[in-house]
């Protein structure tokens, strides 16, 4: 059996009420929310949190032999981005990695040939959404991230097994943006419209009929796109129940794009019963549809972090700081000077370090290291360490600070120095917080963040932020 | 400590220091040749005299050369040296112990820094060591800001009373400084305004952060036994201790930035090497480090000028006042006097020199001179992770 092992949905913290919108502008937003990705986040960073919450909801010990990422809104191009969510992972050396290049069909690309292919393969979408001011891209898009872990149940549990799928292409002039825009242009909506419903259509019925069902077997329906209306159009053809169709987070989170269909997967997922038919349609320059049947392994299934659960504990975010973020509006910058570029060389040797949290713990003395050190801090030991996992290790703040005057994308900055479980002590940056609610002895969890660009070299490390509920 | 130190053999025989603040028109060389010219003329010595020098700037040039190309000196040694904000410190203690060994018959120490070039408030880092991007990019401000939460919790001062001690000791080095032609900020403060002041980090407001400013000051060392020869009031050196942190602060559990271990193990290195058991009654005076005013009370414990815990009531009590029992930073400190980093050590030195020869200005008189030694205090670095110095200076021998 091949399907899915496991699956991790990714929502950052933010929020913009939509209807902040019309109130600065006068025009565009609407009701409910969407998410936003703070500003030391982009696809990557969330596609490592995405890809952390899949592997630790996996059973013990899976780990994948390929990594395939895959944005439309990369943060490097040349550069494989999926290298470095490798190393935050702290995947073996011999895991492949590779990207999906830029389309936002190339995710659900991915996962179909994850899924019919032979290795355990944890396929990655994250993506950054938005438009021009008072757009309805602006609006109704979100930011996020999917991860699902894809493999044979010799591996590890099956979830969710692949029953089939099938998929219909044909070229035409929708959607589109060339490298380096953040707008997207999209043709007149009811020409999409017409072009979809026969794509859907036949895509839909092959997949149905490789895996011997009908669509009144399907028990839950994903249809996700970035074209709103045929989504909407399409769903209800379908022919399956109208209880069957799955919540698309659009009034909280937003569509995230090319990393939707993974988003909506893990968090169907994650409330599904054995024996239920999940179906997943995605609209993009074609069909792609999947058909899946939930295992009794799913009744044991116990997701790391939910979709629902991150839905819920989120703070909103003004709409002024929210254009700043996504560089729609200029905001002073604080008046120190920019990071330098870091180094390639110091960073490839301390990569378990800088990308994967990885310090050093004395093995004569047990004391930790952070950074890992040769020399211990207590006894003599020199060249005696084990590495230390940090990435998943849970601290409480011991003293926190608010530096108004120190650097930052987004001033000020909120620092703890962060005991942690198990012994050790770091001063570490804070993220996702309102500072005026932090107190001494509040807890912190580790995250994979984007701490500033110079030299169009994003310099990734880690952060802690409140641990909130699971 | 293994250190044995060179109590009374050398003396400083000339000082000099330039005004600190924000000295538009001066550039480093400018404030060197200053610092030079006023140090030469208080020992009455050409610059033929000068055997060797030592440098310190943190960020205001390299080598040696920073010195021997403004002054013109020619085939003569300078070592430039750096040791963060300690630097001007670091440069008296190599000169000293170049004339205690021997080596050389005179020497100046000589430090300089011009930071108000960089187009930037407040410091702005040197290194520009390549590296991972990983390190913490937290500035001093909100490190030593943790030390008042923690010292607040430690020994029961809430927000407030924490907020009024720190204000005081601000207050002190302004009204201080008021009395010091060559200080930044010349200007008493309220202590409502210090209270009111907007924050910087933490709960520290800008009147809890020393002056940044440009400055120089040097001073002439020879042996001990040839002092008298350069003037009838020399200041010889007691002690003269330094520690290098290895940062074990910020991965301790136990640390509770309620103290700097650094400034405590030179505390007692200086004590031992010069004699003193009890500094609070034999001082007549101390410079400390008063970068920010949660230093400045952290070090009246760990150099034991208070028991621990205490010193918060005693900064209320007026204790390190100009008239108070141990008055200390009678100059204005870092906070008022301003904070050139690779001059300020020399700076503290300054009015060592001046108060134990009595020639401080008489609205600056402490009450103690007549104990004849004084304390210098100068640190670099961040609470868990700093250097620290300390030296005795004392107006007799013996």
């Amino acid at each position: 059996m091949r399907g899915i092992i496991s699956a991790g949905g990714y929502v950052p913290f933010r929020r913009l009420q939509r209807s902040e919108i019309a109130k600065t502008f006068g025009s565009g937003g609407g009701k409910g929310t969407r998410s936003v990705a703070s500003y030391d986040e982009d696809t990557t960073t969330m596609g490592v949190e995405a890809a952390r919450l899949a592997l630790r909801s996996a059973p013990d010990g899976v780990r994948p032999s390929a990594l395939w990422f895959s944005t439309a809104s990369p943060a490097y191009l040349d550069k494989n981005n999926a290298s470095t969510l490798h190393a935050a992972l702290r995947l073996d050396t011999d895991v492949s990695a590779f990207d999906f290049g830029g389309a936002l069909r190339s995710g659900i690309g991915a996962l179909r040939s994850a899924l019919e292919g032979g290795s355990t393969t944890l396929v990655v979408t994250s993506d950054m959404r938005g438009g021009l001011p008072t757009s309805a891209d602006e609006s109704a898009t979100g930011d996020g991230a999917g991860a699902l872990l894809v493999g044979d149940d010799t591996a590890g549990a099956v979830i969710a097994e692949y029953l089939g799928g099938a998929s219909t292409t044909e070229e035409f002039i929708e959607r589109w943006r060339t490298p380096g825009s953040t707008r997207s242009r999209a043709w007149e909506e009811r020409f999409g419209e017409i072009k979809y419903g026969p794509l859907v259509e036949q895509a839909w019925n092959a997949a149905l009929k490789s895996a011997e069902l009908s669509a009144d077997q399907v028990t839950k329906v994903i249809v996700t796109g970035m074209h709103a209306r045929a989504v909407r159009a399409v769903s209800a053809r379908l022919g399956t129940a109208k209880e069957a169709l799955a919540d698309d987070r659009s009034a909280t989170v937003g569509n995230t794009g090319s990393a939707h269909a993974a988003l909506l997967l893990a968090d169907t997922l994650e409330s599904a019963q054995p024996g239920q038919v999940i179906a997943l349609v995605v609209l993009a320059d074609g069909a792609d549809v999947m058909l899946f049947r939930t295992t009794d392994a799913i009744a044991s299934y116990a997701p790391a972090r939910t979709v629902a659960a991150q839905v819920e504990g989120a703070s909103d975010i003004a709409y002024g700081k929210f254009l700043g973020w996504r560089g729609e509006a200029r905001l002073e910058p604080p008046r120190r000077p920019e990071p330098d570029r870091i180094s390639a060389s110091v960073s490839g040797r301390t990569e378990e370090w800088k990308y994967a949290f990885v310090g050093s713990r004395d093995r004569s003395s047990g004391e930790l290291h952070m950074p890992p050190a040769r020399v211990s801090r207590v006894g003599d030991a020199v060249d005696d360490m084990a590495p230390a996992p940090m990435a998943d290790v849970q601290g409480t703040i011991a003293l926190l600070t608010i530096d108004r005057i120190a650097y930052s994308p987004s001033p000020p900055v909120a620092f703890a120095v962060v005991d942690w479980d198990g012994g050790g002590r770091l001063p570490v940056e804070l993220t996702d917080v309102d500072a005026a609610t932090l107190q001494m002895g509040d807890r912190v969890e580790m995250t994979f963040r984007k701490l500033f660009t110079s030299d169009e070299i994003h310099n990734y490390f880690w952060k802690a932020r409140p641990v909130r509920g699971s | 400590m293994g250190s044995h130190g060179i109590k009374d053999r050398v003396a400083i025989v000339g000082m000099g220091c330039t005004n600190f603040g924000e000295q538009w028109n001066k550039g480093t060389d400018d404030l060197l040749v200053d610092a030079n010219e006023a140090t030469l003329a208080s020992a009455g010595l050409t610059k033929d005299d000068i055997d060797a020098y030592w440098l310190g700037t943190a960020m205001s040039g390299m080598s040696g050369m920073a010195l021997a190309r403004p002054l013109q000196l020619h085939d003569k040694p300078v070592t430039h040296v750096e040791n963060f904000c300690a630097t001007a410190s670091e440069a008296l203690r190599n000169a000293a112990y170049s004339v205690a060994s021997g080596a050389y018959d005179v020497a100046m120490a000589i430090g300089v820094e011009k930071v108000k070039d960089s187009g930037y408030q407040g410091l702005v880092g040197a290194g520009k060591t390549p590296t991972d991007g990983t390190g913490r990019t937290l500035t001093a401000a909100a490190m030593f800001a943790m030390c008042s939460p923690g010292y607040g919790k430690k020994y029961g001062l809430d927000d407030a009373q924490m907020r009024e001690v720190l204000a005081r000791i601000a207050w002190k080095n302004h009204y201080n400084g008021a009395r010091n032609p060559r200080a930044q900020f010349k200007k008493e403060v309220s202590m409502e305004t210090i209270c009111n002041a907007p924050l910087m980090a933490g709960g520290l407001g800008v009147y809890d952060c020393s002056g940044v400013a440009d400055g120089s000051a040097a001073a002439i060392i020879v042996r001990a036994e040839d002092a008298l020869k350069y003037t009838d009031k020399p200041i010889y050196i007691k002690a003269l201790s330094l520690v290098a942190g290895n940062c074990s602060g910020n991965a301790d559990p136990e640390y509770d930035y309620t103290t700097f271990p650094e400034i405590a193990a030179t505390g007692r290195d200086a004590y031992a090497q010069a004699g003193i058991t009890n500094p609070r009654e034999q001082l007549a005076m101390a410079e400390v480090h008063d970068c920010f005013t949660p230093a400045e009370l952290l070090i009246y414990e760990d150099l034991q000028f208070a028991e621990r815990g205490t010193a918060w009531k005693e900064v209320l009590d007026g204790t390190f006042d100009l008239a108070g029992a141990l008055p200390v930073n009678p100059d204005g400190g870092l906070k008022s006097f301003g904070h050139p980093v690779g001059a300020s050590g020399l700076r503290m030195v300054f009015e060592a020199w001046l108060q134990l020869r009595s020639e401080a200005p008489e609205e600056r008189t402490i009450a103690h001179a007549d104990r004849g030694l004084a304390l210098t205090h100068n640190l670099g670095g961040y609470p868990g992770e700093m250097v620290s110095f300390v030296s005795i200076v004392g107006n007799e021998l013996g």
